[in-house]
C-alpha cells in the first residue's frame, strides 16, 4: 500500500515564528493593550465588588422589570441571591467584569468591521473565511497565543474570548446593514443625505434590531468562553469550575455550574429585552 | 420659455458593461435579444421629453416598461448610461457630487410606492429629515415640518410612528416629507398604487389641490390609465423601455400612436377625460342685450338655428331666446328682455363631461360654457353630453347639429 509521500509542510512552525516575530517586534503594542484592558477589567470589577450586594440585586430586579416583567425581575433577583449563598458572589462579579469587557471591546471592533463589510464587497469576501475559521477553530487553540502575548490572567482570557465571541456581531451587522429596505435607502438618498448621514441617521438605526441579536449571541458566547479561559488564568466562576474538576469536587462544580447558568439566563433575557425595545416600531410595513 | 426639465436621448442599461450595449440597440436589437446575447437589461432606451414648469406630467406603462427606472433618472438614483437631463438648463448627469446633493436637497423631492418612511423615526422626525440633512436649525425645521404635517391633515399624529398609521396616512407623511423641502419638482413613483381605491381617489383629489396651491412641477408614475388621464396635463406612454407617445390625454385618446396604446386606452371612461371645452360648439350667432328681437330672429334664421344666447357687452351670458318666443314676441310688440329666458344652465369650460350629465338632464336648453372670466366660450347641446359618453369620436356629432337643434326647439 502506498503511504503518504515524504513531503512535509511546516505550517505550525511558520505560525510559531510569526507569533514569535509579533511578540518581539510589537512588544510595546501588546504591553499597551495589556495595561489598557487590565485596568478596564479591574475598574469594572472594583465597581461591581464595591457595590453593596442588595443594591446590585435591586438593580437586576429593576432591569428585569423594565425589559421583561416584574415577576421575571424578582426571579432574577432570587437567582443572584442564591449565587451569593453559594459563597460565589465575588467570583460572579469577576466573571461579569470579564464578560462585559470582552463584549464592549467586541462591539467597538465588530460593528465598524461589519459596516465596512456591508459597504465593501471585496473586504467582505476576504473577511468571511477568516470569520469561519475563528468560529470553527477549537477554542483552546486561542489560549496559546493569548498566554504568549499577555501571560496568565484576565487579559489573556479577554483576548481569547474576543476572538471566539466577535464573529456573530460582525456577521449580523453586515447582514443588517445590507438588509435595510431598498426604498428606505433610496428615499434617504433622494433627500441628498451624505454617506455619514445615511449611515448614522438611517442605516445603523434601521439595522439596530438585528445588530442587537448579534450582541446577544456575542454575549452568550463570551460567557461560555469565560469558563474555558479559566485555563489561562481567568478568575471568577470559570476558575471555580476548573478547581472542582481538578479536585473532583462535585459540590463546588454543581454550585459554580448552576451560577453560570443563572448568569446566562439573566444576561440573555435582559439583552433580548433590550433588542425587543428597539424592534418596536421597525416592522417593515 | 425653456422647459423646466429636458430629457435628451436618455438610456439606462443594467449590467456589467452597460455602455457597450448602446450601439447594439442603435442597430435595432430588441430588449430580449440583448438580454439573451449580452446579459444586459435595457431599462430605458432613448427617452426624450420636455416637461414644463407647473405641469403634472404622467409617465404611464405596465410593470417592466421602464417607468420606475426612468423616474429614478430625474434625481440620479439611477445614473443614465447615455443622454442628458437638463433641470433649469443644467445637466445633472454631468454634475459633481456636491452639486447633485444640492439639487436633491433643494430642487427635487420624491414620493415612493411603498412610502419609504423611516420607521425608527416619528412622523415629525420623518418630515424633518430633508431639512435635517441640510443642517437647518431645530426650531426652524420643527416649524416647517409642523406646517407641512398640518397641510396634509395629520395634525395630532406628530409623535406617532409610521407603523401606527394606515397606508393612506403613511403616504400623506411621504408627501409632507417631500414638500417640507419646498422643492420645485416632485417625483411620484406610483404613490397611490398601494392604497385602496377609496383612499386613492381621495389622495388624487388632494394632489390636484396641492398642485393648484403650490404649482410644483410633478412627474407622476402610474400603471393605471384612468389615474394617468385624470391627473396628467400631459401623459407619456412607455412600453419595453421606450416612450411610445407623449401628449395630452385628449390627444392620446383621439389619436393613439399605435395599436398597443389603442388597446391600453380602450377601457377608459371618456366622460372623465373630456371636459366641456372639448365637446362644446363655438357659437356662430349671438345677440347682445341692446339688440332688438328682430336682430335675434334674423340671426337665427340666417344661421338655421332654433335658439340663440343673449350676452352683454363683455360677453357675459344673460339668457337665451328661442325662435318661437322671438316670433311670438314680435307679434305682441315685446322687447328682447321680455321674452328672454334666464333659466339656463351655465357650466365652466374645464368641467368634466361626467359632471355635466345631471345638468344636461335637468336643463331645457343647451348648456352655456363660460371661460375663467365668465365669458361665453361656447355651448353644448344636451344630446352631445349623453352621446359623448359612448362616442368613439366626438366630432362626428357635428353632422347632427341641425336636426338636433330642431329637436331641442320642439321640446321647448
Amino acid at each position: 500500500m502506498d503511504v503518504f509521500p515524504d513531503i512535509t509542510f511546516q505550517f505550525g512552525s511558520y505560525i510559531e515564528s510569526f507569533v514569535n516575530y509579533l511578540n518581539t517586534s510589537l512588544d510595546a503594542f501588546f504591553e499597551f493593550i495589556y495595561i489598557v484592558s487590565s485596568n478596564f477589567i479591574n475598574g469594572i470589577e472594583q465597581i461591581l465588588i464595591g457595590m453593596p450586594w442588595w443594591l446590585f440585586i435591586a438593580l437586576i430586579i429593576l432591569l428585569g422589570w423594565y425589559f421583561k416583567s416584574l415577576p421575571a425581575g424578582i426571579v432574577y433577583g432570587v437567582f443572584m441571591f442564591l449565587v451569593g449563598t453559594f459563597e460565589l458572589w465575588e467570583d460572579m462579579m469577576t466573571t461579569i467584569a470579564i464578560v462585559m469587557t470582552a463584549v464592549i471591546i467586541s462591539l467597538a471592533l465588530g460593528i465598524p468591521l461589519g459596516v465596512w463589510m456591508a459597504f465593501s464587497k471585496r473586504f467582505s469576501i476576504v473577511m468571511r473565511p477568516i470569520l469561519d475559521a475563528m468560529q470553527t477553530m477549537p477554542t483552546f487553540v486561542y489560549l496559546i497565543p493569548a498566554i504568549f502575548f499577555f501571560g496568565l490572567g484576565n487579559v489573556s482570557a479577554i483576548f481569547a474570548t474576543l476572538i471566539y465571541a466577535i464573529p456573530p456581531v460582525i456577521r449580523l451587522t453586515e447582514l443588517a446593514i445590507r438588509g435595510v429596505d431598498k426604498e428606505v435607502i433610496e428615499s434617504a438618498e433622494s433627500f441628498g443625505s451624505s454617506r455619514w448621514q445615511m449611515l448614522f441617521k438611517i442605516q445603523l438605526p434601521q439595522a439596530l434590531p438585528t445588530i442587537m441579536a448579534g450582541v446577544n449571541q456575542t454575549t452568550m458566547m463570551a460567557l461560555a468562553m469565560v469558563v474555558i479561559a479559566s485555563m489561562v488564568g481567568a478568575q471568577g466562576l470559570g476558575e471555580q469550575v476548573l478547581v472542582s474538576i481538578n479536585q473532583i469536587d462535585i459540590a463546588l462544580g454543581a454550585e459554580a455550574g448552576i451560577s453560570i447558568v443563572f448568569l446566562a439566563v439573566i444576561i440573555d433575557r435582559i439583552v433580548g429585552g433590550l433588542a425587543d425595545k428597539f424592534q418596536k416600531h421597525r416592522r417593515i410595513s | 420659455m425653456a422647459p423646466k426639465i429636458q430629457l435628451e436621448h436618455v438610456s439606462k442599461i443594467f449590467g456589467p458593461r452597460p455602455k457597450s450595449v448602446i450601439p447594439k440597440i442603435k442597430n435595432g436589437m430588441s430588449k430580449e435579444e440583448i438580454l439573451a446575447e449580452t446579459g444586459h437589461t435595457v431599462g430605458v432606451y432613448d427617452a426624450s421629453m420636455e416637461i414644463e414648469e407647473g405641469e403634472i406630467f404622467v409617465i404611464m406603462g405596465l410593470s417592466g416598461s421602464g417607468k420606475s427606472t426612468l423616474i429614478r433618472c430625474f434625481n440620479m438614483l439611477n445614473k443614465p448610461t447615455d443622454g442628458a437631463i437638463q433641470i433649469d438648463g443644467e445637466d445633472i448627469v454631468k454634475s459633481t457630487r456636491a452639486k447633485l446633493k444640492e439639487v436633491r436637497q433643494k430642487k427635487v423631492a420624491m414620493v415612493f410606492q411603498h412610502f419609504g418612511l423611516f420607521n425608527h423615526r416619528t412622523i415629525m422626525a420623518n418630515v424633518e429629515y430633508g431639512l435635517e440633512v441640510r443642517n437647518i436649525s431645530k426650531e426652524e425645521r420643527r416649524e416647517i415640518a409642523q406646517k407641512n404635517i398640518e397641510s396634509v391633515g395629520l395634525k395630532g399624529y406628530e409623535d406617532k410612528y409610521p407603523d401606527e398609521l394606515s397606508g393612506g396616512m403613511q403616504q400623506r407623511v411621504g408627501l409632507a416629507r417631500a414638500l417640507a423641502n419646498d422643492p420645485d419638482i416632485l417625483l411620484m413613483d406610483e404613490p397611490f398604487s398601494a392604497l385602496d381605491p377609496l383612499i386613492r381617489r381621495e389622495m388624487q383629489l388632494e394632489l390636484l389641490d396641492i398642485q393648484e396651491r403650490l404649482q410644483k412641477t410633478i412627474i407622476f408614475i402610474t400603471h393605471d390609465v384612468n389615474e394617468a388621464f385624470k391627473l396628467g396635463d400631459r401623459v407619456a406612454v412607455m412600453k419595453d423601455g421606450k416612450v411610445n407617445q407623449i401628449g395630452t390625454p385628449e390627444e392620446i385618446l383621439e389619436k393613439p400612436a399605435n395599436d398597443y396604446i389603442a388597446d391600453f386606452i380602450r377601457d377608459i371612461d371618456r366622460s372623465k377625460v373630456f371636459q366641456a371645452e372639448h365637446i362644446m360648439i363655438q357659437p356662430n350667432a349671438l345677440v347682445s342685450m341692446k339688440d332688438g328681437l328682430n336682430v335675434a330672429r334674423k340671426e337665427m334664421e340666417e344661421n338655421g338655428i332654433s335658439s340663440v344666447f343673449v350676452v352683454d357687452r363683455s360677453r357675459h351670458v344673460k339668457g337665451i331666446v328661442t325662435i318661437d318666443d322671438a316670433i311670438q314676441g314680435l307679434k305682441e310688440k315685446k322687447s328682447l328682455q321680455d321674452v328672454m329666458r334666464t333659466d339656463i344652465t351655465i357650466v365652466q369650460k374645464d368641467e368634466y363631461v361626467n359632471d355635466l350629465i345631471p345638468k344636461a338632464l335637468e336643463s331645457s336648453f343647451p348648456l352655456a360654457v363660460v371661460n375663467e372670466e365668465n365669458k361665453l366660450a361656447g355651448f353644448i347641446l344636451r344630446v352631445h353630453v349623453l352621446s359623448g359618453l359612448a362616442a368613439d369620436d366626438v366630432d362626428e356629432s357635428d353632422e347632427y347639429q341641425d336636426g338636433l337643434l330642431k329637436n331641442e326647439a320642439v321640446k321647448n
